[in-house]
């Protein structure tokens, strides 16, 4: 019931949204998925977009200029998300920017963004390898991609045994969901083992991973000291639930950031408590800026989730976090090409490429520690590559170090060499940053 | 020998679950010659009203009885909305219908309820016993083994109900032909309403077990994805084929995973069960349990 009130209510503000581009607004196209297997992720982070946006419009927009915004649901699904990206790209006066939130959709709009000029940002997913800007121009996995985290996780793993140089002879499981982005992380973790001399085993799990008995058992006989999870959706707490089937402890299970939210470890209970997970956003509701949303938005009935108990949950702020650098590429953009105007997607584009999210302006803008520091470059669409580690202590995610990096250098250049083979396969020829404005 | 046991039985613990959603599908089969495409949905859809009503601080004593009053009018509400205007069609608009009613079923359940994943807790422990454990040294659930509990019983009532009521009777001879009951006078939409009634109930049950286990949300709706090929092995109208079929792809899969997987890059449990019922299916097409389908030239 209440999501058809909620429907209804953005079937309202829509139409104040189409309302407000006869005046020339800036509009974004949000590609969301609110039903189907995802729908937990998609309603929390576009719901944390949206709730932003909002608070924004509601304190004069960005230098005057308000956000306007329209979802079209993709079901987390590619094709549709295709043809949702067709559908609103050219509306209320054209997209600025997109973020699917869905490494096939990404995949799928690589060449269409550029060949359209509209920047798209895959704020946590898609392909490490376009955080080189010089082949990936309108490609932006701001903050931090799969294999920064992956290099973060083996980093965080030799803190645990007292430095890296002692995961030597130790055994690692990448429990991975087999799909591109349970791949996707392979070629680092593989670079790593080689380096560092700990054994990688990888063992997949098909979709959608709701029965994982065969997968534990192996594990269990190879006896590993830790094991990687690399899963979404329903594989996530099936996963925890039979590590605690076969009693392998849930401290050294140590969960990608799409494992690391409230969904993924509610359903399995108890037997979730003590999980580690990486993060690239930070949960809660003490943020100054959460406050506002809090008392601007969903004091009056105007937040964006149906259940207000989301709030401040680790999807919801990851929203938030995303319309925060959307809003400040903005905000950059218009520093540049004119303070209080609209911003063309190709400046929108020139705002992300030159973010500085300093600690003190992240502090500034009332998310400080919600993210870490974003400096976006040419050369460096991703702009930080850091995490952080929380465990779930039965009630809540708390934080066990700050926000780290792993081994940047590496990825860097594994970045550099997987970037130089796609602009051979497109035939793109790779700009030189040192001519870039 | 330890180790191939654990993913043996544990092969057939996983295969029990299968049944039980499984036996959803055989009971409508057996009524309507139908294969229900929505019990899926059904499964999601109960799992989620119960949660839903908890929500609402009922106990679970009250929240089971009102959702099997949910699923038995929405079994009523799809005879008579969508089935009954389609009596004597062929099995394939029959089959279509259900397609859209399963897209439909879906959707009102994240509309009624909202998408959010939520916990179940039935009080089940899905850990190992101890004394298993400490004395075989294999992990044997407590919870597999109620669920085993549960489906014994399950297909136990559902056999003696087709074979010793004058309902269950009459529930064969419908699937037998709609055209010649109705002609006995076996009253098919009264026939069609039980059984659709029932095989809420059998959503239900499969619902909450599942959705203890993996929490209950939409993914919910796959588990059905795992019950076609036990129906293919079993045979689409027999309640111990459910059984049967359903420990027989449990445990095939596991040890397949377990033993062919890495010699392939893993990930093998989607698709295995399904070419085992492809290669079935060209050796005994009706299933193991099916009635051999015999036709005059």
């Amino acid at each position: 019931m209440k999501t058809m009130k909620s429907a209804l209510l953005g079937l309202t503000m829509l139409g104040v949204a189409a309302t407000a581009t006869a005046q020339g607004e800036q509009f974004i196209p949000l590609l969301s998925y609110r039903v189907g297997p995802y729908a937990a992720g998609g309603s929390g982070y576009f719901g944390g977009a949206i709730d932003y946006f909002n608070l924004i419009n509601a304190t004069g927009g960005v230098n005057g200029v308000k956000i306007i915004y329209e979802e079209c649901e993709t079901e987390y699904n590619t094709s549709r998300g295709v043809e949702c990206y067709e559908r609103l790209k050219t509306k209320h006066g054209g997209a600025s920017t997109i973020d699917p939130l869905s490494t096939g959709i990404a995949y799928a709009l690589l060449d269409r963004v550029a060949q359209d000029g509209i920047p798209m940002t895959t704020f946590g997913y898609g392909r490490a390898d376009s955080a080189d800007g010089r082949v990936f121009k309108w490609v932006f996995p701001v903050g931090t991609t799969y294999w920064s985290q992956a290099a973060a996780m083996i980093a965080y793993l030799g803190q645990k045994v007292g430095g890296v140089d002692k995961l030597k002879g130790k055994k690692i499981v990448h429990l991975y969901h087999d799909s591109a982005f349970g791949k996707e992380p392979i070629p680092v973790l593989e670079a790593l083992a080689a380096k560092h001399g700990f054994e990688l085993i990888k063992i997949a799990v098909a979709h959608p991973g709701n029965t994982q008995e065969s997968q534990w058992l192996q594990i269990r006989q190879a006896r590993p000291d830790y094991v990687i999870l690399w899963g979404w959706g329903v594989m996530n707490p099936t996963a925890l639930k039979a590590a605690a089937k076969i009693g392998f402890p849930r401290d050294k299970v140590i969960g990608v950031w799409w494992a690391g939210s409230e969904e993924d470890v509610i359903p399995a209970g108890d037997a979730a408590k003590g999980y580690i997970t990486a993060a690239f956003s930070a949960p809660g509701t003490g943020f100054p800026v959460m406050q506002d949303i809090k008392n601007k938005l969903y004091a009056s009935g105007k937040g964006n989730l149906d259940d207000p108990s989301r709030l401040g949950s680790i999807y919801h702020t990851r929203g938030v976090s995303y319309g925060v650098i959307i809003v400040e590429a903005i905000r950059k953009a218009q520093e540049k090409f004119g303070k209080g105007k609209v911003m063309t997607p190709e400046q929108v584009r020139w705002g992300l490429e030159n973010l500085n999210l300093t600690e003190a302006r992240i502090k500034e803008l009332g998310v400080g520690g919600m993210f870490p520091p974003i400096k976006t470059s040419c050369l460096d669409h991703e702009g930080s590559g850091m995490v952080r580690f929380q465990q779930w202590d039965g009630n809540g995610f708390k934080a066990l170090t700050p926000f780290m990096s792993g081994d940047k250098e590496m990825v860097r250049k594994m970045v550099d060499a997987g970037a130089a083979k796609y602009a051979a396969e497109k035939k793109i020829t790779p700009r030189d940053c040192a001519k870039e404005g | 020998m330890s180790f191939f046991l654990e993913v043996l039985i544990g092969g057939l613990l996983s295969g029990v679950m299968y049944s039980l959603v499984a036996l959803g599908f055989v009971l409508i089969y057996k009524a309507s010659g139908v294969l229900n495409f929505a019990q899926g949905g059904m499964v999601f859809f109960a799992a989620l009203t119960y949660v839903g009503l908890l929500e609402f601080d009922l106990s679970p004593w009250l929240a089971i009885p009102i959702t099997l009053v949910v699923m038995v009018i929405l079994g009523l509400l799809t005879e008579r909305i969508v089935l009954r205007p389609l009596v004597n069609q062929p099995q394939i608009t029959l089959f279509m219908a259900t397609i859209g009613l399963a897209f439909f079923v879906e959707g009102l359940a994240q509309m009624m309820w909202g998408a959010n994943v939520r916990a179940l807790d039935l009080g089940l422990q899905d850990e190992p016993i101890a004394w298993v454990s400490d004395h075989l040294n294999m992990m044997i659930s407590k919870f597999d083994l109620t669920a085993a509990g549960v489906a014994a019983l399950l297909v136990t009532g559902l056999a003696l109900f087709f074979s010793r009521t004058r309902i269950g009777r009459a529930l064969r001879a419908v699937a037998d032909d709609h055209q010649a009951a109705l002609a006995v006078g076996i009253p098919l939409q009264q026939i069609w309403g039980i059984v659709w009634g029932v095989a809420g109930f059998l959503a239900l049950v499969a619902g909450l077990l599942w959705g203890a286990r993996n929490g209950v949300q939409f993914a919910l709706t796959f588990v059905a994805l795992k019950a076609l090929p036990v129906l293919i092995l079993g045979g689409f109208e027999s309640v111990p084929g459910a059984i049967v079929g359903g420990l027989i792809i449990g445990a095939t899969e596991k040890l397949a995973e377990v033993y062919f997987g890495p010699l392939v890059g893993g990930g093998i449990e989607g698709w295995f069960p399904y070419m085992l019922a492809l290669v079935f299916l060209l050796v005994r097409p009706e299933g193991i349990f099916g009635e051999k389908i015999i036709r005059r030239i």
